[in-house]
């Protein structure tokens, strides 16, 4: 029995253990204060698109619920008013 | 009284001229159904990111109003029936939006001011090297 374990505990120092450091997500509007999220604002909500113009989901960029919503609203708003596109193939960031 | 924000975006068609007569005819829809406007802003042409019947730039204009909630009715048939208009969007700020806006509006007002100031000194270093 102790032989098994000693040899794991070897892979383990031989093979270092790959820890992934995980940035913790944080919502930015908490973080810097922001109430209102502003849709004329394009390259601002462009932080909350991905390549192809579609909104990120909240678990990749870490905003939280609240805010979301608003982003979503701003999103819709700036679409609506051409100021950004409702798709694309290459949002330029 | 609630706050409001329109911009609405016109045909690219128009000579500076003509588009400064649509927002006088929209502010003058506002001012007569009992609504105060706030501010004006001219955001100029600009180009459109997907193509708006067939018009890939327009004029865009926000105004900023109060007033109360039936001023709304009428400036949107307003908007429809225009010709002239190709898109329009108003919504009511809630109190984060009106305390954005009115930041906003100071900030756009002190920028204006600012080019003004900073010329100033910077002239006048120029003068005494030419002193020396």
């Amino acid at each position: 029995m102790a032989a098994p374990q000693q040899a794991q505990s070897e892979i383990r120092y031989l093979n270092p253990l790959s820890v992934d450091v995980k940035k913790k997500k944080y919502c930015r509007f908490k973080k810097l204060g922001i109430k209102y999220v502003d849709y004329k604002d394009p390259e601002f909500l462009k932080k909350f698109l991905n390549e192809q113009g579609k909104i990120l989901p909240r678990r990749l960029t870490g905003t939280s619920q609240k805010f979301q919503k608003k982003v979503a609203q701003a999103v819709k708003r700036a679409r609506h008013l051409a100021l950004l596109p409702f798709v694309t193939d290459n949002m330029t960031r | 009284m609630n706050n409001y924000e329109t911009v609405f975006i016109a045909t690219p068609v128009l000579s500076d001229a003509q588009a400064k007569e649509v927002l006088g005819k929209f502010q003058g829809v506002i001012t007569e159904n009992g609504g105060q406007i706030d501010s004006v802003e001219d955001w100029g042409l600009k180009k459109l990111e997907y193509p708006i019947q067939k018009k890939s730039t327009g004029f865009y204009y926000l105004v900023e109003f109060s007033g109360q909630g039936d001023i709304i009715a009428p400036l949107e048939t307003q908007f429809r029936r225009d010709e002239r208009i190709l898109r329009f969007l108003t919504f009511r700020k809630d109190k984060d939006a009106q305390e954005y806006s009115v930041r906003r509006r100071n900030k756009l007002a002190g920028k204006v001011n600012e080019p003004a100031k900073t010329e100033e000194p910077a002239v006048e270093p120029v003068k005494e090297q030419e002193a020396e």
